[in-house]
Order: structure tokens, then C-alpha cells, then sequence
């Protein structure tokens, strides 16, 4: 069957609507999600710092108090607690949503009639979750300093720095969560946090640092696939200069192409999900 | 201006293993109030999501207010309110920030939006649910703002998938007198329903389609006027239908017979008067009768005699 050709005259006769601005669109849906976080930003802020706060506890103040581990480690672990934060919140911030909305709830439907393409949709919630793995990184540090105490090592002189990372560390992970939170069943979303969040932190040099992996050299080549290592590094590099990192350049050029991957996968599997 | 919705060619939209959609060829006229009729499974969802843009058609074309839903899903967007089967509000923001921001996802400042979302709260009898949480509303309620929704940004066309499934009697009824409003207004309505009474009495043009085809299309007067003629008798036997079929047909007022497995359908033009005899002829015929239904000729009449099988 052939499709209907359609008069000239009716298509021209439709009014043309003159096109949406697709910025202001965007910093509506923004908008949007930033009225809602600050709706629940008593419970993120909760949810953000409960676990960092407790390995700062257990790993910061009470193992070095014991003499178990040596006042070094506290500078090893604060950058690592910083990228573990950001990381976890960004993406959560976007997955978590993503199962709901496309679970279940089809919340999301009302912005994707928006006149604009799917594609941007996809990538305010990206941003909007990046955003939220910034503000949790910025409130977990001086949460971690009050409980670690003085740290010789750390410095914020190259606040510069820091801001590149965290913002690239939180992109990267955000993309991550659109990733997750489009192409994983909503009933598999708890094996989502054991399978690959749970080793991702672990074997994300967070605890410990790259340099320290000299000692297993497999794993030191291993945990290289783990995007994590870099936001750790990153962290370090650029916090506590003076201990044993991964050179910055590098660090930069992994999460830049971890970033672009992860997009790329999130905002394919947005588009596959919202369009049957 | 150019047709509210056209669909030309088979959007042949596949889900699953089930080809939801063979052919549709149909066009909506503006200002007109268009239903799909037909019973689940016929289609209806997939055309809406088709003519929606949220369901890639697999082939064909269609188009709404001139826009192709294919290649300018954007421009088709802009031009469309959807009022969706299940209310899926933003549980997020109270009833009318859901308003604001939908407006503001179509670039329409909040200047501009607060005041017409107060006036279709207004019109839509919600108005003191203004500040309240979404959850706060009862499900006719929620099926308003979705309305006030689907019409805050001057859409061309308002899509209403089934908006009636799960409401009360009377919440149906206001609903409907919403719904001819809106119509009344001018606004160009496609709406998709498995109740024939909802279709009957709301739309200019019905198109009745079953497993993904369009099987009538025409005013519901038209429509009634082709139904087969007077009284459907439906029967249900203890045997098969098909053994006693013939002898029914011979018996004085009866317009025509169908056999289905156990059920015989009889078309009467003397009301329920032929269902003595035909009881009668039946039951001579060595098969009992254990059921028996009236239906008046209706949109449910020319269903049944064009598909075999009743609406929902």
C-alpha cells in the first residue's frame, strides 16, 4: 500500500507555529528538576553523605585513632571519599528517576511532548545529575575535614583543578546513571549496586591510591577499565598534590573519553526507551 | 487551515510479536471530533502513540497539522495536547506547577501560562486543588489536570486515549460534557474508546478498527443506519451452533442467522417476538438453549456482524 499524497495546499495552509527556542526549553526542564531537588534536599543531602560519612568515622578517625592505620592514610582516603560522594550521587540522581519514570510511574511522558528534540531531554536530566554529584562533593569535604581533622597534605590551591575534575567526575557518572537507569529492568536495579556499583567503589582506587597497586601489578592494569580510578586520582592530584598520583593530564583525558562514552550510551538508551 | 490529523498508507507499528497495526487510512477533519473505536488489542494505543510521536511507525506516513509524525516529530509536538490513558502527572509538583511547566517545556513564559491555567482550572472545576499535591486528587481529578495539560499551550489537536477507562458513572458523564465543550470551542478532538455508547454520543465521525484495521468509517447515524437489520438475538446453545443455523433462517421474522461455535446470532426485525419460535426451531433441531441476549441495532450491532465478537 502507498502512501497518501497529501494537497500542497493543505500543508501550506497549516499555521506555522514559529519554532520553540530550544534553550529556553532546556533551562525549563532544568528548572524543573531543580525545584524538585531542593524540594527533597534534606533527604539528599542525608543520602549523599550517610556512607562516606560512616567509612570517615570508621576509616578517617577511629582505625588511625588505634593505631591500626598510619596518619598517611587519612590523606590517601579524603580524595577518595570526595570521588566516591560525587560519583555515587550523580549517578543515582539520574538512574534512580530514569527506573521510575520509564518503570512505571511514566512521569516523564509530559517532557517528552515537548517540542523539542528527545535527545536534549535526555541530556538536561544528564546535566540536572551532575549537577547534584558537584553539590555533594562540595558538602562532603568540609564534612571530612571536621572529621578527620588537620590534614598536612591537603591544599585547595588548585581549586581550578579540582573543579575540572569534579565536574568531569560528575558528568562521566550522571551519563553512567542514564546509561543503568534506561537499559536496566526496573526488577534487576538492586543487582545494579551489587554487580557493578558495589566493585566499581572498591576497585576505584577511592581507598587507596593508584601508586599503592605496585604491589599487585595485575590489578594496578586491571582497574584501569574502572572509570572510578580516575575521579579518585583526579581527586588526589588535585587536593593532595604532594602524595603519589596519577599524572593530571592523563586523569583529564581518561574522564574526558569516559564522559563522551557514557553520554553517548545514556542518551541512545533515553531515546530507545521514550520512542516505542 | 489543513486536516487535524491524516493518515495515509499502514503505520505499521510492531510490538512485540504482535502487529499492532496493519492498515489505517483515514483523515480527521479540523474542528472535528474523531473516535477509534474498538474493543483492547485493536490498535487504537498504537495509533494514538503513532500520531503522538511516541512510536516510530514501521512504514507509511502520517501526519498531523501538516507536520509528518515521522521525520518532524517536533513540529507535530508542538501542535498537540495528550490527555493519556492512565493520569501521569508530576508527582513532583503540586497541580499548578504541573500547568507552569508544561508550558514552559512548550517556551511559554510563566506570565503568559499562570493566567490561562487559572482559568482552565476555573473551567475545569479543580481550581481549589490549585496548591494541593497531585496525590491529593481523586482520580477524576487527576484525568482533569491532565486535560488542562494537554490544552495549556493552544494545541491544534487534543489526543484523548480511552480518558474514561477506571472513572465512575458520574465522573464519566461530567467528563464527557468537558469533552463536548472542548468541541464546541472548535478544537479538533481524536479520541480512542471501547465504549460505544462514549463514541456514540460524542463524535462527528467514528472509525471502527479491530486487529489493526479500519473496518468503518462514517458518522454514528451512518454507521447505526448500516448495522444489520433490527434486534440482535444472541444464543448460546449446548451444541454447535452451525447444526441448527439453517432451520433458523426459515423462521418468520428473522432477517438472517451466523453460527459461532455455540453461539447463534439471529438479526429480528420484530423485536424479541422471533424468540419463541426460534427456541422452538432450535430445540426441534436436538440442541438446548441455555442463554439468551438482546441487543438493540447499535455501533455493538454492526460490531458483532463485522467481527464476531462483541466490544469488550
Amino acid at each position: 500500500m502507498s502512501a497518501t499524497t497529501i494537497p500542497t495546499a493543505a500543508v501550506r495552509a497549516t499555521p506555522q507555529t514559529h519554532a520553540v527556542n530550544e534553550t529556553a526549553v532546556f533551562f525549563a526542564l532544568l528548572r524543573r528538576d531543580v525545584r524538585v531537588a531542593r524540594k527533597e534536599l534534606p533527604f539528599f543531602l542525608v543520602r549523599t553523605t550517610m556512607q562516606p560519612l560512616l567509612f570517615l568515622v570508621v576509616f578517617g578517625y577511629l582505625l588511625p585513632k588505634m593505631s591500626f592505620l598510619g596518619k598517611g592514610y587519612q590523606t590517601a582516603l579524603l580524595p577518595g571519599i570526595l570521588a566516591v560522594s560525587l560519583s555515587l550521587s550523580a549517578i543515582q540522581s539520574v538512574a534512580l528517576p530514569m527506573v521510575q519514570d520509564f518503570g512505571w510511574t511514566k512521569e516523564i511522558e509530559d517532557r517528552l511532548l515537548a517540542p523539542v528534540p528527545t535527545r536534549l531531554v535526555a541530556a538536561e536530566k544528564i546535566i540536572a545529575g551532575s549537577l547534584q554529584g558537584v553539590i555533594a562533593a562540595a558538602f562532603v569535604l568540609p564534612i571530612a575535614r571536621l572529621v578527620m581533622g588537620p590534614i598536612p597534605a591537603l591544599t585547595l590551591s588548585h581549586a581550578s583543578e579540582v573543579l575540572l575534575i569534579v565536574l568531569l567526575g560528575s558528568t562521566a557518572f550522571s551519563s553512567l546513571g542514564m546509561w543503568l537507569g534506561t537499559a536496566i529492568a526496573p526488577q534487576q536495579i538492586g543487582l545494579m549496586f551489587s554487580v557493578i556499583i558495589a566493585p566499581m567503589l572498591f576497585f576505584g582506587c577511592a581507598y587507596y591510591p593508584w601508586r599503592g597497586l605496585d604491589v599487585v601489578p595485575v590489578m594496578k592494569y586491571i582497574v584501569l577499565v574502572n572509570p572510578m580510578v580516575y575521579v579518585s586520582e583526579g581527586m588526589r592530584g588535585a587536593l593532595t598534590p604532594s602524595v603519589p598520583h596519577m599524572p593530571l593530564l592523563a586523569v583529564v583525558s581518561a574522564l574526558i573519553v569516559v564522559a563522551t562514552v557514557f553520554w553517548v550510551l545514556g542518551v541512545r538508551s533515553f531515546y530507545k526507551r521514550a520512542i516505542g | 487551515m489543513g486536516p487535524g490529523v491524516q493518515i495515509g498508507g499502514p503505520p505499521g507499528g510492531v510490538r512485540g510479536e504482535i502487529v499492532a497495526l496493519k492498515s489505517l487510512d483515514l483523515e480527521v477533519h479540523d474542528g472535528e471530533f474523531f473516535g477509534l473505536l474498538g474493543p483492547n488489542g485493536a490498535g487504537k494505543t498504537t495509533t494514538i502513540g503513532i500520531l503522538t510521536t511516541r512510536v516510530k511507525p514501521t512504514s507509511g506516513s502520517a501526519l498531523v497539522g501538516g507536520a509528518d509524525v515521522a521525520n518532524d516529530p517536533v513540529r507535530v509536538r508542538q501542535r498537540i495536547g495528550v490527555v493519556p490513558q492512565r493520569p501521569n502527572p508530576d508527582r513532583s509538583l503540586n497541580v499548578l506547577e504541573n500547568l507552569i511547566f508544561h508550558a514552559a517545556y512548550f517556551g511559554i513564559p510563566a506570565s503568559v501560562s499562570m493566567p490561562k491555567a487559572n482559568a482552565l482550572l476555573e473551567q475545569l472545576a479543580i481550581s481549589d486543588k490549585a496548591q494541593s499535591k497531585v496525590d491529593e486528587m481523586s482520580g477524576g481529578q487527576q484525568q482533569r489536570l491532565m486535560i488542562a495539560r494537554a490544552l495549556i499551550h493552544e494545541p491544534q489537536v487534543i489526543f484523548l486515549d480511552e480518558p474514561t477507562v477506571g472513572l465512575d458513572p458520574q465522573t464519566r458523564l461530567s467528563l464527557w460534557e468537558i469533552l463536548r465543550q472542548l468541541h464546541a470551542e472548535g478544537r479538533t478532538i481524536v479520541m480512542t474508546t471501547h465504549y460505544m455508547e462514549e463514541a456514540d454520543k460524542l463524535c462527528d465521525r467514528i472509525a471502527i478498527v479491530d486487529r489493526g484495521e479500519l473496518l468503518e468509517l462514517d458518522t454514528p447515524e451512518a454507521l447505526k443506519r448500516r448495522a444489520p437489520g433490527g434486534t440482535l438475538v444472541e444464543i448460546s446453545l449446548s451444541g454447535a451452533a452451525s447444526d441448527v443455523v439453517e432451520r433458523v433462517r426459515g423462521v418468520e421474522g428473522v432477517l438472517g442467522a451466523e453460527a459461532q461455535g455455540a453461539t447463534l446470532r439471529v438479526y429480528s426485525d420484530r423485536g424479541g417476538r422471533v424468540i419463541s419460535p426460534v427456541i422452538a426451531s432450535v430445540e426441534d433441531g436436538g440442541v438446548t438453549v441455555t442463554n439468551i441476549s438482546l441487543t438493540e441495532p447499535s455501533l455493538e450491532t454492526l460490531f458483532v456482524s463485522r467481527t464476531g465478537r462483541k466490544l469488550d
